[in-house]
């Protein structure tokens, strides 16, 4: 009887355990990975090889080297001029804003408000951004007609264009900013109440404290959020697409038309676009991986 | 005391830092808002939107992006759920690896990855996967992968997943019952907190759309502007409120987590 009671309970275990081992065949990783090489990683890859394959079917750079024309460099700068620029831009802006609201003594509730906002405004990206800026900074928007009639001057008179580099730019602020306060701010909730006190305490100035202690813990996550800001940057479409109307000169807009041949019809060439893309945002992730492993070994 | 009122003093930095934020995010709503209430030489009217809702085209992009939106959460929940949890109980050694493909869908600009699927399977001999509409679904679900993996990742680490399952299973429960009633009550915050955000990107996706041929709300939104500034205006309007609402949701029942909000959508 002892021996039977003790026996039962040993034997559902091992049932047990036979069953987790058996559901790997049942419910396993097969959906997911079935998933992802269907849907992700086929078309990314055909797409990469048809950028290095020529049209014999061998492999050959004749499309890839197709890039090193004007245009198509024009292209990559202007992207990476515009991710660098805003990615700058919006993470300095994005860090006061969010240093503001955590440590600027503000009342507590509007942290939350801040990050509600700034979620929305994250996601708030593409036609209806470039609707909401052309309503603001376009030839007749709201702000342009305040400067026109109040302070009588009119920026479209003064080389001032929403539709080309620089309004693009500040468009671009919009999701730029928000999603640097939301990567941003956890790092700066990290930094201790105490720590300012205590280098006060040593003699130390607010400048010193901040150059000699809170920027050297900072600096990974900061640069961290604006390399993915960066790559956020790279890879818009829409906002510019909308705002543009397609004609300014961006690597994802040449993309589109390469393939889609509303302009010119390239396949070879849409593939190496596509290749080159996928290698810069390869590299900003990259780097992005090797500083958010850094910044882990800091606890921050 | 006194101390602690001196630090809830804002100081004057930081209030100038909030002014200048305020004035650049509220000003092209603002605008916006104003615009859509005008047409013709009215100055307040609600002209522009009664355009819009009596415009057949609107519900009809407006239920295609709900379909499309919910047959991702649907699609994305099939195929992330299964494969967080499986990695949590038995493959910690891929989590990295889970992890990473999650995440690719950042490096795979939409414009690359619509290209791409049209490319592979749009010559109409895949079968299923030659149908647009599934590639649609499919590549939305790509783009939610990091959105939903991270809810439901988060989900599961929070509880001791092992030891419920072991309970579930020794009590009797097949697998079915095991996800079904003891996984997924768990983790239904997060999921819910992913399906909302999932539906706030998929509502407002632009470039995979109109590259593959779709009229989503987005598209509509972009054709409706350059006939009708004003109702698109309006549609801009509606669309915030609808993204808003969403986040809104989200962060309520993720308990204000802002965990997911890292990386954005469609730009």
């Amino acid at each position: 009887m002892t021996q039977a009671a003790s026996r039962a309970p040993a034997a559902s275990a091992a049932g047990v355990r036979m069953r987790l081992r058996r559901g790997l065949v049942l419910v396993g990783l097969l959906p997911f990975a079935a998933f992802a090489v269907v849907f992700l990683l086929i078309p990314t890859a055909l797409l990469v090889i048809r950028g290095l394959v020529g049209p014999s079917g061998r492999f050959s750079l004749a499309n890839v080297s197709q890039l090193t024309a004007p245009q198509y460099i024009d292209a990559y700068r202007t992207s990476i001029t515009l991710s660098a620029i805003t990615a700058a831009g919006g993470g300095v802006a994005g860090f006061l804003l969010a240093w503001a609201v955590v440590s600027g003594g503000l009342p507590r509730r509007l942290r939350s408000v801040a990050f509600t906002f700034s979620g929305v405004a994250a996601n708030f990206a593409g036609v209806p951004l470039a609707f909401a800026f052309a309503s603001t900074l376009g030839p007749l928007g709201l702000l342009t007609v305040f400067m026109r009639n109040s302070l009588h001057y009119d920026p479209y008179t003064h080389g001032f264009t929403l539709f080309g580099f620089t309004g693009l730019a500040i468009t671009y602020l919009y999701f730029q900013i928000p999603l640097m306060l939301l990567v941003v701010t956890p790092a700066i909730t990290g930094l201790r109440r105490e720590w300012p006190e205590a280098a006060a305490s040593l003699g130390a100035s607010p400048f010193t404290y901040w150059r000699r202690v809170a920027f050297p813990i900072l600096r990974l996550p900061l640069l961290g959020g604006m390399l993915l800001l960066f790559g956020n940057s790279f890879g818009a479409y829409a906002t510019a697409y909308a705002l543009t109307t397609g004609l300014i000169n961006l690597a994802p807009l040449l993309i589109g038309q390469e393939m889609t041949g509303n302009v010119v019809y390239n396949p070879g060439l849409g593939s190496a676009l596509a290749l080159g893309m996928v290698v810069v945002m390869s590299i900003t992730f990259a780097f992005y991986a090797l500083l958010r492993r850094r910044a882990a070994r800091w606890g921050t | 005391m006194g101390h602690v009122r001196a630090r809830s003093r804002p100081s004057a930095g930081a209030l100038a830092v909030l002014g200048l934020a305020v004035i650049f995010f509220v000003l092209p709503l603002a605008a916006t808002v104003q615009f859509s209430l005008q047409h013709g030489s009215q100055a307040i009217t609600l002209a522009p939107y009664q355009e819009i809702v009596s415009d057949p085209l609107f519900w009809g992009s407006l239920q295609f992006s709900v379909t499309m939106a919910l047959l991702t959460i649907v699609l994305g929940m099939l195929v992330v759920v299964p494969a967080a949890y499986w990695v949590r109980l038995r493959l910690p050694q891929a989590h990295g690896v889970v992890e990473f493909i999650c995440l690719l869908p950042f490096v795979v600009p939409g414009v690359v990855l619509a290209i791409g699927l049209a490319r592979a399977y749009g010559s109409g001999n895949a079968g299923p996967l030659s149908n647009f509409q599934v590639l649609l679904v499919g590549a939305y679900t790509v783009l939610s992968l990091p959105f939903l993996f991270r809810a439901v990742d988060s989900g599961l680490r929070a509880i001791d997943v092992r030891t419920l399952t072991e309970a579930a299973l020794s009590l009797g429960a097949g697998w079915p019952a095991v996800l079904w009633r003891v996984v997924l009550p768990n983790i239904r915050a997060g999921l819910l907190a992913g399906a909302f955000l999932v539906f706030a990107i998929v509502l407002g996706e632009y470039t995979i759309a109109s590259l593959l041929g779709f009229s989503t709300l987005g598209v509509y939104t972009e054709l409706e502007g350059a006939a009708h500034a004003h109702a698109a205006a309006a549609l801009v309007v509606l669309s915030f409120a609808l993204v808003w609402s969403c986040i809104g949701l989200m962060q309520i029942v993720s308990g204000g987590g802002t965990r997911m909000l890292e990386g954005g959508g469609a730009r």
